[in-house]
């Protein structure tokens, strides 16, 4: 699959979850940062029923050349940003060799656990370690909070991926100013800057 | 460059091109993946918006500010062009005055529908022109397009929009200002006052039409173009099928990319297919182009390499398409886990949110074991595990006279209800509670009434008092509303009442007329009901029945046979609490 005016810049991204978890903020600020990069980007949201509680995915491609299709397919992931630990698992696939699998270990049970029907499985950590691609696996939810909002766990795991991205810091820090609404600028700042340094440990 | 640069999805890009052509009138009923097109265009101070009841509504209130000189913009998803389908057929032979562009978005893939339908199929039937953009760049231009277009040819044009282009944010580089084009109104009975002698006449200019649109699409200057590659194979394409065939192919093959849809270039098709040796036709959904292709004499082929269901993907493209010229398919890339054997993880369906009002009404109507007819919205939920209440799911406002069409068929047995939410109650219910009312029937109508539109997004509607921008208007009286058309039963509940909530079933399934509930409490995402304190489980109170967990609460879990909850995802609506014969839960 040739992608047209392809080059070492390409990046293509899974942004995975649960509805109401924060993947809208995230692509936004990846956007931006990829546009002030000088890249082409396309970010592609799921909206509707699947919101409700539902897995949700978001793929965000940016690319040196000419982004076309604005899927990530199976196999093509740089990176799988997971905000929920049976997402990750689910979605691992989509990454490429030696891609990067960023997780937030949260776990939200899914109904057909929660009725008892299905099991949540134990031990999805091993299961995603050591094969194919790397790990990182953050506690984001007790980072977020530590930092004073639940709600930036978003940008917490954005900051782990962004080390690994090859955007500067900089580029980072504007897009994150830019696109946070402004009464959590501050608390998006310093989760994104947890997570930033996080990806170097 | 540079500042003039943004990512815009490619709803908000229909809207900023509507704007930048001048429409001064949007209308919309709300549904997914069209929504936000009218959500961003109401953001231009300039231009008047409103959530019309329905989509016949919303095409008709176009209809009226194109013949009196102004731009209008009429959004819909791809079954709301059903419902507006009426005024579709005729609006060709009228004509218009100020441009009229209808956008819809189809839903390949049935991301958050209950069809797969075409809406090309439309343009064809209707004979009205049809653009379809590939990307947010599109969108803008594609839309000053077809208003001007519309003028031209004098024509409504359809802006057929698909998921993945309506909600992808891409960058748009070529922002213009607005420009302003009004029209005089000029009074002209022969080409607006559709009956037999006139409309008669009109179709003529209608043929004459879609002549010269023809032309117009083989023209140098239509939104059509030719990508020369490899001669082995042409590919025509249109939309996001373009995107993928593009991405898969690059310049191993040639191009036909049409941004027309429909009428087709035939010039160009002809043109293009005698330069390739072998043409495909990459298009999801149905066959449209391919069929048309075929009908001129050219040969093609399509749905023999492609499914007529769901969406495409670059993947799929490449192997179809890679065999043809010889490279073999290409190989699928490896799955991601390594050596893994274990089963597919649970799968996640969408669950009513942690303090949803609907909860309570399917849990009284499982618990009863009621026949639902139910209708769309997020209360179509209530047809999964474990509330498991619906029973018939068809389009909007069936659920009213789907459930009186059960009545008559007798031998049902025990009792039934229809399930609608307001929303759709004043988009396509009412007609049907009037149809049970003035034809002696008895049927028991369930309102949800949780003061919004919520699965598209909690937007405004006839019974929220607000309008899309937020200004406050009459509130229609649901209650009053029945009555005047002659409901012989009105019952007002709050259905966390759980005891009410029974006790009204109970009471008005037994009537000896048609009868109307109205289960009264706002949507949990508007945040208007204060969150309480989580629920706490006494664990030696608690016996395991499992009560609770017939909720389908996304914040009860199983645990090891007692419920354990989610502190941060349950908001304290107490419904468990309510439910639980032990009392272990409080609230």
């Amino acid at each position: 699959m040739a992608k047209e005016g392809s080059t070492r810049l390409d990046r293509d991204v899974l942004m995975v979850g649960v509805g109401g978890q924060g993947a809208l903020l995230a692509s936004k600020i990846m956007g931006a940062a990829a546009i002030a990069s000088g890249l082409d980007v396309k970010v592609s949201e799921v909206h509707g029923m699947a919101r409700r509680g539902g897995g949700v995915v978001t793929y965000v491609r940016m690319s040196g050349g000419k982004v076309r299709s604005p899927i990530v397919e199976r196999g093509g992931a740089d990176c799988v940003i997971a905000f929920e630990k049976l997402e990750a698992l689910r979605w691992a696939g989509h990454l490429k060799d030696g891609g990067l699998m960023v997780m937030g270990t949260q776990e939200i049970y899914p109904m057909p656990v929660v009725t008892g029907a299905e099991r949540y499985p134990d031990d999805i950590v091993g299961m995603l370690s050591g094969g194919r691609f790397r790990l990182v696996a953050v506690d984001a939810l007790a980072i977020a909070e530590s930092c004073g909002d639940m709600r930036a766990v978003n940008t917490v795991l954005l900051g782990v991926y962004a080390k690994a991205s090859g955007i500067a810091e900089d580029i980072w820090l504007e897009a994150v100013k830019s696109n946070a609404p402004a009464r959590s600028a501050s608390v998006n700042l310093d989760a994104f800057g947890r997570g930033w340094r996080m990806a170097g440990e | 460059m540079g500042h003039k640069m943004e990512l815009m999805l490619g709803n908000q890009a229909v809207a900023r091109g509507a704007y930048e052509a001048g429409v001064k009138v949007g209308t919309a009923y709300p549904g997914t993946p069209s929504t936000e097109i009218t959500e961003y265009l109401a953001k231009y101070g300039e231009v008047y918006c409103e959530w019309s009841p329905n989509e016949k509504v919303a095409l008709e209130v176009a209809a009226g500010a194109s013949v009196a000189g102004v731009r209008a913009l009429c959004s819909m998803k791809h079954v709301g062009l059903n419902v507006a389908a009426d005024p579709l057929f005729t609006l060709p032979y009228t004509g218009v005055n100020g441009g009229l562009v209808i956008a819809v978005a189809d839903d390949p893939g049935i991301h958050s529908s209950q069809n797969e339908q075409d809406t090309r199929n439309y343009a064809v039937a209707a004979k009205v022109p049809m653009l379809e953009p590939a990307d947010s760049g599109e969108c803008v231009a594609y839309a000053r397009l077809a208003f001007g277009l519309s003028e031209r040819f004098d024509t409504p044009v359809i802006l057929r929009l698909t998921t993945r282009v309506s909600h992808s944010r891409g960058i748009v580089a070529d922002l213009r200002g607005r420009e302003e084009h009004v029209r005089q109104y000029v009074r002209d009975p022969a080409k607006y006052v559709m009956m037999p002698a006139m409309a008669r006449k009109r179709q003529a200019s209608i043929e004459r039409r879609m002549g010269l649109l023809s032309e117009y699409a083989s023209d140098g200057e239509s939104p059509n173009e030719v990508i020369w590659g490899g001669k082995e194979v042409g590919v025509i394409a249109a939309g996001i099928a373009y995107q993928y065939a593009a991405e898969a192919m690059g310049d191993s093959v040639s191009y036909l990319k049409l941004g027309m849809v429909y009428p087709l270039p035939e010039r160009t098709v002809r043109e293009f297919a005698s330069k390739v040796r072998r043409l495909v036709v990459v298009e999801e959904l149905d066959p449209f182009i391919e069929r048309q292709v075929r009908a001129m004499g050219v040969d093609c082929v399509g749905k023999g390499l492609f499914s007529p269901f769901g969406e495409y993907s670059v993947g799929m493209v490449a192997k179809a398409l890679g065999g043809m010229l010889g490279e073999g398919p290409a190989t699928a890339p490896e799955p991601g886990l390594k050596n893994l054997q274990a089963p597919p993880p649970p799968a996640r369906p969408p669950v009513m949110c942690p303090g949803c009002p609907h909860r309570g009404v399917f849990y009284v109507l499982r618990k009863l074991r009621v026949t639902v007819a139910g209708d769309i919205g997020c209360y179509t939920l209530g047809a999964l595990s474990p509330l498991e209440s619906m029973d018939t799911c068809l389009c909007m406002g069936a659920g009213v006279s789907m459930a009186h069409g059960m009545a008559l068929a007798g031998g049902m047995g025990g009792r039934s209800v229809a399930v609608i939410g307001d929303s759709t109650f004043m988009h396509s219910g009412i007609t049907s509670l009037i149809d049970i009312v003035y034809n002696k029937g008895r049927s028991t109508v369930i309102i949800l009434d949780n003061s919004t539109t919520a699965m598209t997004g909690l937007q405004q509607n006839p019974a929220t008092g607000l309008t899309l921008r937020g200004a406050e208007t009459h509130r229609a009286d649901l209650a009053k509303l029945c009555e005047a058309v002659g409901v012989g039963s009105v019952a007002e509940v709050d259905p966390f009442d759980l005891a009410a909530m029974e006790k009204a079933v109970i009471e008005e399934t037994g009537k000896d007329c048609c009868s109307v509930i109205i289960a009264r409490r706002p949507c949990a995402s508007l945040g208007q009901s204060p969150k309480g304190k989580p629920a706490s489980v006494d664990r030696d109170a608690c016996s395991g029945c499992g009560a609770c967990m017939r909720l389908g609460c996304p914040s009860l879990s199983k645990g090891d046979g007692k419920p354990a909850v989610d502190r941060s995802y349950c908001v304290g609506c107490g419904l468990c609490a309510k439910v639980c014969p032990k009392g272990a839960i409080k609230a």
